[in-house]
């Protein structure tokens, strides 16, 4: 009984979370609201008995991904008047999309619940004997270690794709470029590199004294300029 | 704990209120401890410091200072709670709640002797990994409902690092459980009955402990807070008990990430080598010490160390600890498929 008054709770939540997810008007609220529609995920899967999913999906999809989409929405200059224009277009597609899940859905459940011989067709049936982190590890690494290796690879493409975007080298020497950091040449600097001794009389014009040196990353080949070169700014200053 | 207060509250209050009263019962027993704990890590910070610093630390408020612990809290709770104009209210709220709470649930996992936990789950590794990622909402929900500039930089830092160090934690905790077979944290211990995980697994206790380091943002990784350079970070808005709920979470998580630490890499609760001596003095006790040997290195590494430059802490995180916990979870895979150490093979 205090098992389906958990289910009926963890779901009305999940629900009512989901709905505030679409509609509310700050776009930081809505993504707190995925997060505690995860959450409430979570729980449901941990009704389940599907505690390793439920852990997963609280490290993997509200610790990390959660994470980077609140990040994001934060920094994102948003017009929200300009962002509520569009809802009645998409609206019917949204609808539509929610409509064939639901439909899938049922279609999914009502053979379980209709016909339970359906349940002999599943590939890879329950071991009661383990625990279902165990479950996964013996089906994930052996039967199906395949697929799991592609999808892999297809998170390495996303990864690769997602670098390159990144680290796309324009010309080298534009203010654009990726700054790369070469730490070897900032350990090797030594002083006589980067800086300069100058006994200065008393009265004479600093200038003549004050040469400029050649910034020292350009001279071994790097576009990288005043990270952490606190002496440059010394070399510099006199001109 | 059920089985001894059951015979005498069950037959007047019915079963799920006994378990109700005995989890609470529970719960109070562990997290008044942790406080009282947290409580006198505050003070041994100050001391600690203090004596690598060459000062007294706090000695006026009773003796050696020991109540200077109380003397603040009462300080930051008769203090004005100020929120600032332009904040959002209900979150400004939540974040230092959120922050605290995640910090001592945690605990519901953690053995101090062999059994002796609230929730002894088949998944309490996980847990406490999740327990540990979601410290960082605390952190960006007080960065952004703060509507504050430095708050918000300390916000979007700390976004950046926790999820970064997370990385190679998770590495280093798939390697330890390849070693024990289990995800449950009682298991985690009792396998290293013959010989600690410190010991074949040295280097990557070290990285675990500086990934930690990051993760709760101690110093030399606390860019999040970074005093000279954003205030006081994300929680430069917070005032009186909000301020002190924390600084409560933060020192909560330190202890009860020294705690996980512990167990995956010190043996928890068992006394070294497991010979006479040693095993005179019960489990907790060893646990609360373990506990406090890895306390002193927070604090060591505070006294030690400078600030860790925004770009030089990403560098760290993602191409050393990354590619160097990988390697080795690799390695160890190999080391235990080749002896044929791998446990529980079915």
């Amino acid at each position: 009984m205090i098992a389906a008054a958990a289910f009926y709770v963890f779901a009305a939540i999940l629900i009512v979370c989901a709905a505030m997810v679409v509609s509310a008007r700050n776009p930081v609220h809505a993504v707190l609201f995925l997060i505690l529609a995860f959450f409430n995920a979570a729980a449901l899967f941990l009704l389940a008995g599907a505690e390793f999913l439920a852990m997963i999906l609280v490290i993997v999809y509200v610790g990390a991904v959660a994470v980077l989409f609140l990040f994001v929405v934060m920094m994102l200059d948003i017009n929200f008047t300009q962002l509520r224009e569009g809802f009645q277009r998409y609206a019917p597609v949204g609808m539509a999309v929610g409509v064939v899940l639901l439909i899938e859905l049922a279609g999914v459940m009502g053979s379980w619940k209709f016909a339970p011989e359906a349940l002999n067709l599943r590939f890879a049936p329950n071991n009661a004997a383990l625990h279902n982190t165990a479950q996964l590890g013996h089906l994930i690494y052996t039967d199906y270690v395949f697929l799991f290796q592609t999808s892999g690879l297809v998170l390495l493409v996303a990864m690769i794709g997602a670098i390159v975007l990144t680290l796309r080298d324009r010309d080298p020497n534009s203010a654009k470029a990726s700054r790369r950091q070469n730490v070897a040449a900032q350990v090797a600097r030594r002083k006589e590199d980067t800086l300069v001794l100058v006994d200065v009389e008393f009265g004479a014009k600093t200038q003549e004294f004050f040469k400029p040196l050649a910034p020292v990353l350009e001279k071994a080949g790097h576009g990288d300029h005043g990270h952490d070169h606190g002496h440059d700014d010394h070399a510099h200053g006199g001109h | 704990m059920h089985a001894f207060l059951a015979p005498y509250i069950e037959p007047y209050l019915g079963a799920y209120l006994t378990t109700l009263i005995v989890v609470g019962i529970q719960a109070l027993l562990i997290v008044v401890p942790v406080l009282i704990f947290m409580a006198y890590l505050t003070y041994a910070e100050r001391k600690v410091l203090g004596a690598m610093q060459r000062r007294v630390g706090p000695n006026v408020v009773g003796p050696f200072g020991l109540f200077q612990p109380f003397a603040d809290a009462i300080k930051m709770l008769t203090k004005e709670t100020v929120i600032p104009a332009g904040a959002s209210k209900f979150l400004f709220i939540l974040a230092p709640m959120l922050t605290f709470s995640l910090a001592v649930i945690g605990w519901a996992v953690i053995p101090v002797n062999d059994g002796w936990s609230i929730a002894n789950i088949n998944v309490g590794v996980l847990y406490l990994f999740a327990v540990s990622s979601l410290g960082v909402y605390g952190v960006i929900i007080a960065g952004w409902a703060s509507n504050s500039k430095y708050a918000f930089l300390g916000a979007l830092r700390s976004a950046a690092q926790m999820v970064s160090y997370e990385v190679s934690m998770g590495f280093i905790i798939v390697t330890v459980l390849l070693c024990v077979g289990s995800l449950n944290l009682n298991d985690v211990v009792l396998a290293q009955k013959h010989i600690w995980f410190c010991i074949p697994l040295f280097p990557l206790m070290v990285i675990y402990f500086i990934s930690v380091l990051a993760e709760t943002n101690r110093s030399p990784f606390d860019i999040p807070e970074g005093e000279s350079e954003i205030v006081a970070g994300f929680f430069v808005e917070y005032s009186s008990m909000s301020f002190a709920l924390f600084f409560l979470g933060e020192y909560t998580n330190m202890i009860l990430m020294s705690g996980l630490t512990t167990i995956l890499f010190l043996g928890g609760w068992l006394p070294p080598f497991g010979i006479e001596p040693f095993t005179w003095i019960p489990g907790p006790i060893w646990f609360i010490a373990k506990i406090c040997f890895v306390l002193f290195f927070f604090l060591w590494t505070r006294a030690t160390f400078p600030r860790y430059r925004y770009d030089q802490l990403m560098r760290l995180g993602w191409k050393v600890f990354l590619p160097f916990s990988l390697v080795y979870l690799v390695l160890v895979a190999g080391v235990l498929m080749v002896m044929g150490w791998l446990p529980h093979v079915v």
